[in-house]
């Protein structure tokens, strides 16, 4: 028996030819964006040595440009930005909850095993 | 927002959580993808922290990218992380065309979304193949390895080694007879010599099993050893011993007779790179993403002959495209962040 009272949330993405066009363009310049971003962080990668005294900084540019490309990917590509806000909620509000904690204990934890062995 | 085609994106507060309308607005599928893609990326997190946990307690010099990775296929050219920023670029590309293939489902052009299934695929298998070289190359290791100086210290060696004619038997041994000449396999078997410790001072190798050979080698070209670790107050870490020097020493460390004074790549024993914990993560961590990509192109592979088939056509949505698309970018997310952990910081 067919059920009437389904909601066909599949379909809800279905979008015309010029609604198409748009979207494209989007995927287009994300593209370009994230090649671009790559580009400037192997050349970085590349000529930067790690003695250098301004290797931290070049560290947190890398972690910086990750983050960028990685929010890129998932609001774009995966479409979380176009999905309803309890969604995107309860994907990423647990998800930064549990992680954020973990890198801080971790951290935290290695540092002072860190310093036991350069003191003991 | 309203480019998806729906322009209320929000349920009515009230009535969301009252049963028949699901309050996210998506289909059971879909949120079950994103459930296990939470999970999965809690996976990946909780490895890449473990690495950080132990480059962060490790009280020596950790090794990064541009050190490590500096070679490319079919060529002997020195060009430090080209070849991983391809294989970047080869993933990102094939995420593209996913992403493009989904847009195409949601116009109903079948002809569209097997055309970019189809480059995805491709694309998928470009990385795998990729991967394999870039492993094979590390487990491999360089012609020269990494030596240890008498003092303890450990240092990269940048030069040429020498090409080898030919190994004379002087002394018979098990597998060998008197008068013997080996011409094939000659520079694998002359590093295992060197890694073993079986070179003497007049340059002649023994093997496993006894027998003795003459070498004819022409002369390593030693330009450089760039000290990673100190063993004493002699060498600091990032010192450079260049010239005649650097030769001495390296021909000191092939020809002490000691084992493993020599290393060459990278397996679950020892490391040519840095330190050991730095060749288990590389291995688990970059084997686990590959074989997530693996799971990916089968996923893409299977999805592929459905759209072929005709099936998400009838069925009036490519869904399934979608919710496979989502686990490939998630592939590509995960290799946005091993990239950085593992090449580049």
């Amino acid at each position: 028996m067919e059920r009437d009272d389904i909601i066909e949330y599949s379909l809800y993405n279905h979008h015309d030819e010029n609604a198409g066009k748009a979207i494209r363009k989007k995927i287009y310049f994300v593209t370009l964006l994230l090649t671009a971003i790559t580009v400037i962080e192997v050349i970085i990668g590349a000529f930067v040595k790690q003695s250098f005294h301004y290797w931290e900084l070049v560290q947190w540019g890398f972690i910086i440009m990750t983050l960028v490309k990685a929010s890129y990917i998932v609001l774009i590509f995966m479409h979380l930005g176009d999905e309803n806000k309890s969604l995107k909620k309860m994907i990423l509000v647990p998800y930064f909850v549990f992680i954020i904690y973990l890198i801080f204990i971790c951290i935290v934890e290695a540092l002072a095993v860190h310093s036991t062995w350069l003191n003991y | 927002m309203a480019q998806h085609g729906n322009s209320e994106t929000e349920v009515e507060e009230a009535s969301a959580w009252g049963g028949k309308v699901s309050p996210f607005k998506v289909s059971y599928g879909k949120l079950m993808m994103w459930f296990f893609l939470v999970s999965d990326a809690l996976t990946f997190g909780g490895l890449l922290v473990a690495y950080g946990f132990t480059r962060h307690a490790f009280t020596g010099n950790w090794p990064i990218g541009e050190e490590v990775f500096r070679k490319i296929p079919f060529t002997e050219a020195d060009l430090p992380l080209l070849y991983v920023a391809l294989m970047t670029f080869i993933l990102i590309i094939s995420s593209v065309t996913m992403v493009l293939a989904v847009e195409a489902g949601h116009r109903m052009d079948r002809k569209g979304v097997t055309k970019w299934m189809f480059a995805t695929i491709i694309g998928g298998f470009f990385f795998l193949g990729s991967q394999a070289w870039e492993w094979s190359h590390f487990i491999h290791g360089s012609e020269l390895g990494r030596v240890q100086l008498e003092d303890g210290s450990l240092a990269y060696v940048r030069g040429e080694a020498g090409k080898i004619q030919k190994f004379e038997i002087t002394k018979a041994g098990a597998h060998h007879k008197l008068g013997d000449v080996i011409t094939e396999g000659l520079a694998h078997k002359y590093e295992h010599a060197v890694a073993a410790g079986r070179v003497s001072k007049d340059g002649s190798i023994t093997f496993h099993d006894g027998a003795v050979a003459k070498v004819t080698k022409e002369a390593d070209k030693i330009e450089s050893l760039l000290i990673r670790q100190s063993g004493s107050k002699n060498h600091k870490v990032g010192e450079k011993i260049e010239g005649a020097e650097a030769g001495r020493y390296y021909e000191e460390a092939v020809t002490s007779g000691k084992s493993n004074r020599v290393v060459f790549g990278a397996n679950l024993q020892q490391n040519e790179y840095g330190p050991q914990q730095y060749a288990q993560f590389f291995f688990f961590i970059t084997g686990f993403h590959g074989f997530h990509v693996f799971t990916g192109v089968l996923v893409n592979i299977i999805v592929f002959f459905g759209v072929i088939r005709g099936l998400y056509h009838k069925r009036g949505h490519y869904e399934m495209v979608e919710k496979a698309g989502l686990y490939w970018h998630f592939v590509d997310l995960v290799w946005v962040f091993v990239f950085t952990f593992f090449y580049l910081v």
